[in-house]
């Protein structure tokens, strides 16, 4: 059996991914549901256009301010923008995976497309060991898994609606272990904990100055601004150095 | 506008705004990947962000008021810490993390 070997170490490989995922599984399968379930109860469309959204739009805060804004009937222009705005630390997401993503061909756009927090987050933390080619098909398939965690969670809410018995009351807490999880591997990846402190004081100051809906854009706006200011004062340190 | 072509519009518009802002940066950007500005914030921003994720989710898994001021998500965050310290076993550190926020959330432990 040539192809043998070949398969398993495939199927170690898929193994290991889907365990990467599992604590996406858990926050996306609650948060899926809740996206449904609030669906079905607030407006009075099929329950498939909840995981329709989940298939094309791939935002969880966005995917829940969507359920409001469908209700009251919002101009296509304003949702655009309160989509974009909501949606806008996105941004910052690209720029640290320019490298990463170059040359994935086709698989480029769909890594771009599913670039959640939660996705974000693993891909930038998880090892790397293999060729660059290999890992990009690993992101790819990370992301396709994580897509459909979400997709499940948000046609099982729509189907279930209000009936909803089980008390899975705090299951969501597995996207906070996680990102406490990477955090600490990002530190002993870095060695340095200047952006680790800058993230978790712009966090602060965000939630003690702004509203709930705005956190988020403000922290990473804010973190964003700090590692300018300390990519600034390491120029010119650098530049001084190269003087004297 | 009937409903269907309405709820067909909007998802297909906040999908459009979505994908933009994964997009931007890797249409307008690209040419630059390797500008040093770019690399700094490419190699810190994953950390930032992940201790900015911590802290936002946090605070909103946390009961404040209560007496205990946050302890029913401040330990369970312990929990965490200290369980991936030592054993820097990623699935353990979150099953048990969370194991213990939804038993102390479900028995109402520290909201005493």
């Amino acid at each position: 059996m040539p192809g043998f070997p070949l398969i398993s170490v495939g199927y170690a490989m898929t193994a290991s991914l889907f365990r990467q995922t599992l604590p996406i599984l858990f926050g996306y399968l609650p948060l899926g549901m809740a996206f449904g379930v609030l669906f079905t109860a607030q407006l009075d469309y099929a329950w498939w256009y909840a995981p329709l959204m989940g298939v094309t739009i791939f935002a969880g805060a966005g995917q829940i301010l969507a359920v409001s804004l469908i209700a009251a009937r919002t101009g296509l222009l304003e949702v655009f923008v309160a989509m974009f705005v909501l949606n806008a630390r996105h941004l910052f997401y690209g720029l640290s995976l320019l490298g990463q993503f170059r040359d994935a061909g086709w698989r480029k756009l769909y890594l771009i497309f599913g670039l959640t927090d939660e996705t974000y987050s693993l891909l930038t933390s998880r090892a790397r060991p293999g060729p660059r080619f290999q890992e990009q098909r690993n992101d790819f398939m990370i992301t396709l898994l994580n897509q459909c965690y979400w997709v499940a969670g948000c046609a099982i809410g729509a189907l279930l609606g209000d009936n909803v018995a089980f008390d899975s009351t705090g299951i969501e807490f597995a996207l906070v272990a996680l990102f406490i999880v990477l955090t600490i591997e990002q530190y002993k990846a870095l060695g340095e904990v200047f952006p680790l402190w800058a993230g978790a004081l712009a966090a602060a100051v965000a939630v003690a100055a702004l509203p709930a809906d705005r956190q988020l854009i403000g922290a990473v706006i804010l973190a964003t601004g700090a590692l300018l200011i300390q990519y600034r004062l390491r120029r010119t340190r650098t530049v001084e150095q190269g003087h004297g | 506008m009937d409903n269907v072509t309405y709820i067909l519009a909007f998802i297909a518009v906040a999908t459009v705004a979505t994908f933009a802002t994964r997009a931007i940066p890797f249409l307008f950007l690209s040419r630059h990947h390797e500008h040093p500005l770019l690399l700094h914030i490419g190699r810190y921003l994953p950390a930032a962000v992940m201790s900015l994720l911590v802290v936002v989710f946090l605070v909103k898994s946390a009961n404040w008021s209560a007496p205990a001021f946050g302890a029913d998500a401040l330990l369970p965050c312990l929990v965490v810490v200290v369980l991936h310290l030592w054993r820097r076993n990623a699935l353990l550190s979150i099953v048990a993390g969370t194991a213990a926020y939804m038993f102390i959330q479900q028995s109402s432990l520290i909201t005493l």
